[in-house]
């Protein structure tokens, strides 16, 4: 027993001695054993943030890649916002937009849409203008507006982040130009953690925040460019598309135009000069009087209908450019004494005077568009007789010199004088009824008139003056109307350039077939024979002379007898008067006939007469005359009438 | 005077005569037939006028002067008058005998012989001024100058 005490001591003894040494080490060991168990966990710790960087660092990499893979700017936002939320595990990501009036912030993307997009806050609060002026992400609280994305509950938000994402304008984008920093424009982009999680943000996720925002912004400044650009584009297409048809549309306007034309030229004109040639012949019949004015009226109104037509059609083929100026050498003085020609018979019936001054220096000839310069004096000085009531008209021409030239009123006329050129200034004053002040520049618009004028019964179209413009604008010139008010008469100005014939680099010859009435009347009838009955001695003399300036060899006799004794088959012509009392002229050209019975033989029998009525016509042609010609008898009327009557053997003319 | 003053004068004389009805387009005609085969055709012409009518206006004046006057033959001599001064261009002239012949008509012996006065004071008047205008130019072609044609009318 003794043995079995004494063995349980020792063995208690030997294992509280054990005891003591072995539990210093076991505790060691113990905390060692915690110690690297505290160790590892945190080693695995970082083990996953070092994974959850890298992870991150992955996936900015291809968010980055994303946005920059697409120009839509609406990808681009989505695909950030979701790349975002699922890298840094957002509770919500949202971007505001700064909205076009630039004073607010609006809602524009959300990452889960949870939120009423279009939601705007004011741009200028605190909270705002700070995330604007740093271009680090910003924490921010979660309770200010642009925060509030979650409906309120009862957790405890997470922290929230913003940061400035800056936008390109576009009107910044000049090509040479920087844009300028004050006038940057931002948009917000807000990034929220979990609610309820102890979360922070770490400064890596801060600076991922930021390094995508830049990269946002980028790829948006790109997008917008993009969008404007094509936007540019459709634009131009368009305005290609619609100028392409306007033209095509212009074509066939032109195209339907002149086809118009050509065919109304032609068919207008002739019914018109069917219905003028009829009624000047219905004129000459035996006529009741109330019907010889219904003729008149006729005739009277289809003139003016002509003239209307021809004036029409000249302006259309004025107005598209194709009139061309014919010029050639004329003699200037002709021109003018034409026009007074054919103005005097309505100026003495309205009893005005007309008076015509050329300057001594004025050329005789020129080169030019004779019909036009002719047609656009006639113009302007049947204007001024048609204007007036009473008074006078006096037509002045004469050279331009430099002063006279340039007009106050037409400040971008700037003529040039040269050695081949002169230019001719014509004046045509009135002593009408005025213009006023305001009507001057209606004049020479097409189809305006004036009130004073449209009272009048002018009868005008009021095309005149505008052709007349166009004219003178070929001649290289100027045209315009002075006049100091209603009642005070006006003065028409135009100048117009002109060549002067017989310079060293004229190619045509001067010679011209009216220019030289000797050389012309020389070639016209030479050695052609001629017999004139006349009594009356001035008026044979005059006769004679003019057929002898024509070239003709004239026989003179002044008595039916003698003309029957003379009068053989070499004469080709004979010239009787017929209003002379006493002698029958017509007698005598019955006995011609009867002289002559083979037709070849018989010379050409003209009436020379001072009036023409239908009696002495129907006389005429009763006894075989081959034509009438009235007296006074001008040298060219005398040329005319010889060289129709030789060519169609008859001439019966109605003036 | 040197021929140009000259030439300026004649031609505002032969304006001025245009202007006051003397003369019309037709003396310009012949002025215009006037040339180097026959330069002096206008004052022939106008002698010959000159001539004619006096021996007319004589036997007007004899005419209207009878008891029982033959407005036929009357008729007939102003007639002649008108065709010569038609001729010519003696405006004023014509005109004259124009009314004339209306009276003729009208067997109107104290219009008529009114209507001779006027005729034959127009006709002196026209006499008149054709000499001086043909003074003028045997002025100017005594002077060594050529006689201007000026190139206008009514």
């Amino acid at each position: 027993m003794t043995t079995a005490k004494v063995l349980t001591a020792a063995v208690s003894c030997a294992t509280a001695l054990m005891l003591v040494h072995i539990i210093p080490d076991l505790l060691s060991v113990q905390t060692r054993e915690l110690f690297l168990k505290n160790k590892a966990a945190e080693l695995d710790r970082e083990m996953g943030l070092i994974r959850t960087q890298e992870e991150t660092g992955r996936h900015v990499r291809m968010l980055t890649h994303e946005i920059r893979s697409t120009l839509d700017r609406h990808t681009i936002l989505q695909t950030t916002l979701v790349e975002l939320g699922r890298t840094l595990a957002l509770e919500e990501c949202a971007l505001w937009m700064p909205t076009r009036t630039g004073l607010e912030l609006q809602l524009s993307y959300t990452l889960h849409q949870q939120n009423p997009v279009g939601y705007t806050v004011p741009i200028h609060l605190p909270v705002i203008n700070q995330v604007f002026s740093s271009s680090h992400a910003v924490k921010i609280s979660p309770n200010c507006p642009v925060a509030r994305l979650r409906p309120a509950g009862k957790y405890v938000p997470g922290e929230v982040v913003a940061v400035r994402v800056p936008l390109l304008h576009l009107s910044n984008f000049q090509i040479n130009d920087w844009p300028e920093l004050s006038t940057k424009r931002y948009a917000l982009m807000v990034l929220m953690l979990p609610a309820d999680s102890a979360r922070q943000w770490h400064v890596y996720e801060l600076e991922l925040v930021e390094v995508v925002a830049d990269q946002v912004a980028v790829a948006l400044s790109h997008a917008a460019i993009l969008e404007e650009s094509m936007r540019a584009r459709e634009l131009l297409m368009e305005q290609n598309v619609a100028l392409d048809l306007a033209r095509r549309e212009a074509e066939t306007a032109i195209r339907a135009r002149n086809d118009f034309l050509a065919v109304m030229n032609h068919e207008m004109r002739t019914p018109m000069h069917v219905i003028i040639a009829l009624s000047s012949l219905l004129q000459e019949t035996e006529l009741t009087p109330e019907q010889r004015l219904m003729v008149e009226t006729i005739l009277k109104s289809s003139n003016l209908l002509a003239t209307l037509i021809n004036d029409v059609l000249d302006l259309s083929s004025l107005e598209d450019g194709s009139l061309q100026l014919e010029l050639e050498t004329f003699n200037l003085y002709a021109v003018f004494r034409e026009v007074l020609n054919l103005i005097e018979p309505v100026a003495s019936v309205k009893r005005l005077h007309v008076s015509l001054n050329l300057a001594p220096d004025l050329p005789e000839y020129a080169i030019g568009d004779e019909k036009r310069l002719m047609q656009t004096i006639l113009n302007v000085v049947s204007n001024a007789v048609k204007f007036s009531m009473e008074g006078s008209i006096s037509i002045t021409a004469f050279v331009a010199k430099s002063e006279s030239l340039r007009d106050s009123r037409a400040p971008e006329f700037y003529p040039v004088p040269s050695d081949n050129h002169f230019y001719l200034r014509v004046q045509v004053k009135d002593s009408g009824s005025g213009i006023s002040p305001q009507d001057i520049h209606k004049l020479f618009t097409k189809f305006a008139q004036t009130q004073s004028t449209a009272t009048r019964n002018s009868g005008g179209s009021g095309l005149g003056l505008a052709i007349c413009k166009r004219f003178v604008n070929l001649m290289e010139g100027h045209i315009w109307i002075e006049s100091e008010g209603l009642g005070k008469g006006c003065t028409a100005i135009f100048i117009v350039k002109l060549g002067i014939p017989g310079c060293l680099n004229e190619s045509k010859l001067p010679i011209m077939p009216r220019m030289s009435t000797t050389i012309h009347s020389q070639i016209a009838f030479p050695g052609l024979k001629v017999l004139v009955m006349d009594e009356n001695g001035v008026s044979r003399m005059v006769t004679k002379g003019l057929l002898v300036h024509l070239g003709c060899d004239v026989t003179m006799v002044s008595s039916s007898d003698e003309c029957l004794r003379v009068v053989s088959h070499e004469h080709k012509v004979v010239l009787i008067d017929v209003c002379v009392p006493g002698i029958d002229g017509y007698e005598t050209a019955m006995r011609i006939h009867e002289k002559f019975t083979k037709h070849h033989e018989r010379p050409l029998i003209v009436a020379l007469t001072g009036n023409t009525d239908k009696v002495i016509n129907e006389n005429c042609m009763k006894v075989g005359m081959d034509g009438i010609v009235l007296k006074p008898v001008s040298l060219d009327k005398m040329r005319s009438v010889l060289s129709d009557l030789l060519e169609h053997q008859v001439l019966f003319e109605a003036i | 005077m040197e021929v140009g003053q000259m030439q300026r004068r004649l031609m505002d004389y032969t304006k001025s005569l245009f202007m006051e009805g003397f003369l019309d387009g037709q003396f310009l005609q012949l002025q215009q037939l006037q040339d180097e085969s026959n330069p002096d055709f206008v004052v022939e012409v106008v002698s010959l006028f000159f001539d004619d009518s006096e021996k007319l206006l004589n036997d007007l004046t004899m005419a209207l002067d009878q008891p029982n006057v033959d407005f036929k033959k009357v008729d007939a001599h102003v007639h002649q008058l008108k065709g010569s001064s038609s001729s010519i261009g003696a405006q004023r002239v014509k005109n004259a005998c124009i009314a004339f012949r209306n009276f003729c008509e009208e067997q109107n012996t104290e219009a008529c012989l009114r209507c001779l006065q006027q005729v034959k004071q127009e006709y002196y008047l026209a006499k008149n001024k054709l000499e001086s205008l043909f003074r003028l130019e045997q002025q100017i072609v005594a002077a060594g100058g050529s006689v201007p044609i000026m190139e206008m009318g009514f």
